[in-house]
Parts: structure tokens; sequence; C-alpha cells
């Protein structure tokens, strides 16, 4: 089962991992958008992780309904609603449950990255963050590490699609041969889930 | 860069100006830029905002006969819902308020997600989207054209309208009539450096210049060797012109993208003018400056709005900012 304090761990390492990886991902937006994207992902991240310490949501989807309140007031651009609206919708699915289970997890995520694919107007292959969340959540209800892997190879296979979302897309046929950074902060959520549900990970929260 | 630590870059540029702005109302916390007198009793709200480094755009429109608030963002990244949400509460006076809103997907979605929380305030809103830039195609394979220099001229002829006392209807009205008749195209000469990044966005060799650039460091559609400024003229009207098919008076802005010396864009306005000229294209006003400009790109965009009469009334009409004034 996983608890509220899992939930507020996979939040503190998005945030860890976004902190560490920021200055890859704003590359790969300097490439085919306008350079800001781990900054803006950091900033959002990190007030995630500050607003969890002071309050102390007490259950599993509150947690995640908090973090992305936080991210749509912190982040601006196309990241703070898409991200916020993820993790909100996602949290609202889950209720008030005390504890979710993994296949819950993975049915409340599908429905937080619907709700994404509605909001952006995007779909599989538009070369977005959907790219990587899409095919983990097919197979999250099986492990954190098929999704995480599933979540990576999603974000590296945008690089030959050409952008038809976001600011890449005005870029046309220049979008070819570059990841989208999206896809690949996506990919770092996913992957955070594997590093929260690790036995020896408790101590993050 | 001229610069304390990146982080601090937005705010400090609101407290200097709030320090040169007594008549404004600068909010460095809340990242909010509003008209001292505002709400003005029975007056429709002008609120627009955007991401920070293309100042003077949105915070120095602020002011009579123009935009009654601005919500500044971080730099080249769309303001929060809350921003725009304290900002309509400000200058709300019971007769609405409009949304000028550049064709960004974030900006789009940060502005409808704030539409939606205040109008659960009572606060009626109605949102006009600029998307004036004719270098992206219009289609579903891109997020649509970007808004760049309509944003002025929307701003300042919708803002007139308002400070006419005009209700909100009309004010939306003519704020898309402006949008629906305004083309830019834009160039760079040189990329630009994000305060976060600290080098320049994309790679572009002196002696060589980048056709249809957005204001963000986008790369453009096209880069050929440098071009005098009569050809970069010739290509950019051309491009506007094949959109715009204007059949009646235009009002002109030659834009600087922050870097090139208004000397440079005075002589490139002299080029502009001169193939507006040869295409039959009458004038009816012309602006020179830095107006949207993307941090210290070196280049500059043109653009076009045909106009009707109350179309040019109220370009004419007064205007009280720090960016842009004229009239009594």
């Amino acid at each position: 089962m996983l608890d509220t304090a899992f939930f507020r761990r996979w939040m503190t390492a998005t945030a860890a991992a976004v902190d560490r990886e920021a200055d890859r991902l704003t590359e790969l937006d300097a490439a085919i958008g306008d350079a800001d994207h781990g900054s803006n992902m950091r900033r959002g991240f990190g007030a995630v992780a500050d607003v969890l310490e002071k309050e102390e949501p007490a259950a599993p989807g509150a947690v995640l309904t908090l973090a992305g309140r936080q991210l749509i007031s912190t982040v601006g651009g196309a990241s703070g609603p898409l991200y916020g609206t993820l993790l909100r919708h996602t949290g609202k699915r889950l209720g008030d449950e005390r504890e979710v289970t993994l296949p819950q997890l993975a049915e409340a995520l599908a429905a937080g990255v619907a709700a994404v694919a509605q909001l952006g107007g995007a779909q599989a292959g538009d070369k977005t963050m959907l790219d990587a969340l899409l095919p983990a959540v097919e197979v999250l209800g099986s492990s954190f590490g098929e999704a995480k892997d599933a979540a990576l190879a999603g974000a590296l296979a945008t690089v030959p699609l050409r952008a038809r979302k976001g600011r890449a897309s005005y870029l046309g046929e220049r979008s070819i041969g570059h990841q989208d950074p999206g896809a690949a902060s996506a990919a770092l959520l996913v992957g955070a889930l594997a590093e929260a549900g690790e036995p020896s990970g408790g101590g993050a929260a | 860069m001229l610069i304390n630590v990146p982080e601090t870059v937005v705010a400090d540029g609101l407290r200097g100006m709030a320090a040169a702005h007594p008549e404004l109302v600068v909010d460095p916390e809340n990242r909010l830029v509003v008209r001292r007198d505002a709400p003005v009793p029975g007056k429709v709200g002008l609120v627009s905002g955007g991401g920070s480094g293309h100042e003077p755009l949105h915070a120095g429109f602020v002011g009579p006969g123009m935009l009654s608030a601005a919500c500044p963002g971080e730099i080249f990244t769309s303001p929060v819902p809350d921003q725009m949400v304290r900002a309509a509460a400000a200058v709300d006076s019971g007769a609405g308020v409009l949304f000028v809103v550049k064709n960004y997907t974030g900006d789009v979605l940060n502005f409808d997600m704030a539409a939606e929380l205040a109008e659960d305030e009572g606060v009626q809103v109605a949102r006009v989207l600029i998307d004036d830039d004719v270098a992206v195609a219009d289609s579903t394979f891109t997020a649509g054209r970007r808004g760049t220099g309509a944003t002025l001229f929307v701003e300042k002829i919708a803002g007139a309208l308002a400070e006419e006392g005009a209700p909100l209807e009309q004010v939306e009205s003519v704020a898309r009539r402006v949008n629906d008749s305004s083309r830019s195209f834009g160039v760079a000469l040189s990329s630009v450096t994000t305060p976060a990044k600290g080098t320049p966005t994309f790679d572009l060799p002196s002696g060589e210049l980048e056709l249809g650039i957005g204001i963000h460091g986008e790369p453009g559609r096209e880069r050929r060797p440098m071009m005098t400024s009569g050809e970069i003229a010739d290509f950019a009207v051309h491009a506007v012109l094949e959109d715009l098919r204007p059949s009646g008076p235009v009002l002109v802005l030659v834009n600087g993208m922050g870097a090139t010396p208004l000397l440079e864009l005075y002589g490139f306005n002299a080029e502009v003018q001169r193939v507006l000229s040869e295409r039959g294209v009458s004038v009816a006003r012309t602006l020179v400056g830095n107006y949207v400009t993307s941090l210290d790109m070196a280049g500059c965009s043109v653009t076009l709005c045909q106009v009707d009469e109350e179309m040019l009334r109220l370009w004419d009409a007064p205007v009280q900012t720090p960016a842009l004034r004229w009239g009594r």
C-alpha cells in the first residue's frame, strides 16, 4: 500500500531530481524553446517541497492537489498549468483514502494525464510531456521500475518527432532532432516514484 | 549583464520602476503594476501581462489611455493566474475587464485559469488573443501565430476606447478588430541571453541573420548571410503584405529588439517606408523605437495595422504611460 508519507517522498524526490537536472532541462529548452524550463520547474517543485513541509496534508490525494495548486501559483508558462492540472486531477481521483494501491495510483494518474491532454489539446506524438506520460501510465500498474523505463524511452522517442504543440512548434522541421524538455521533466516525475518507493528512500520526507 | 543575481531580476526591475513612476502602484512581491487611480468609476479595465524581458511591454504601457494593470511573469514565462486575478479585482469598477493575451500556450492557459477564477469572484471578463506574427504558419501543426508588435496597437487603441467609457463588448470588439488588421515579421541579428542561462539561447554567428524570429529567443525559420537594411525591409514588409493585403492606410511600428541602436532603427524605417510606397500602401502614422523587445537581442520587427477612421482617432487619443505618452 502507498500511504501519505510515500506521496510526500514522491514530491520531494521529484524536487530533488528537477533541481539536479535543471541545467539539462534548460539546455534542452534552449534548443527548441526559450531556455527556462529547468529554472521554472526548479522554482515550482522547490515551492511544492516547502509547502508540504509547512502544511501537512493528511491523505495521498491531498498531497497531490496541494502540490498541483502550488505549481499553478508559482511556475507560470505552460508548465505551471499543465503539471498543476496533472497533479490536481490525479489527487482528486485518489479521493480521501488514507492508503492507495498501485493499480489505484495508476488509474488516478491516467486520469490526470487525460486532463493534461484535454487542457493542452495535445495527443501522443505531438512532442510533448504526454509522450513520456502516456507510455508510463500504461505499465504503472505493474511496477515503478517499468513505468520509469517507459517514461524515459518515451522522452527519448521525442527526438525524431516534429513538434506540433507549444513553443517548439514554431520551428517546424527544425524541431526535429531534439528531445522535448517537457517529456524529459515528465520522465523525472515518473522516475521519482521508484525513488520514493524504495524502502531506503524513506528518510526523504 | 547589469544584474545582481538571476533570481531577482524581475523584482529588482519592478522596485526600480516603482521609484521612477510614483503615478503607478508597483507591487514587486505580487508582480503587479496598476494605475494609481484604479478602479476608474464606470470604466472597463484593461489587463495584460506576459513574460518579462519584453520591456517596456507591458508594465510600461500602464496609465491613462492604455492599460489599467500589467502582470509581469518571470523572464519569458507567462505570469501565474493569481496575478491576473489580483489585477482584475484591483481595476474592475463593475464595468468588466478585458484580458489582452499574447498567443503563447502558457499565456493562454494561465489567463484562462485566471478568467475563470475572477468570474467566480464576480468580475466580468472578456479576452482577446493577439496573434500577428506571420513567420509562424497558422495551422493545426503549430500552437498558432505568436503575439508580438500588434499587442502595442491593441493596448493603445482599446485602452483609448475604454478611457472614453465604452462598454466591455465594444472595447473587446475594437481590440479584436485591431488584432485582425495587424501582421508582424521579426528579424534577429544576434541571439538573446537570458539571465538564468547566462549564455546565448541559440548560436548565431556574426555575418548571419535569422529571419522570422519570435520575441523569446526562439530561433527563426530561416538563416541567411547578412543582408542590408534595405534588403531586410524588402523581405519583412513583403512577408507582412503577402498576408495582410491592406486596402487602406496603415499604422507602422518599426520595433527594436533591444540591442539595435535607434539610429539604425530609423534608417530601417526609411527602407520600410520606401517598400510601402513602392507597393502603393499609404501610411497613416509611424512609431519607431524599442517597444516589444527580447532582452539583449539585436534586430527588429515590422508591424502593420490597417486602420479605419475610428481606430486612427483612438490611436491619436491622449496617452500617459511610462513608455508611450502624447496628447493633452
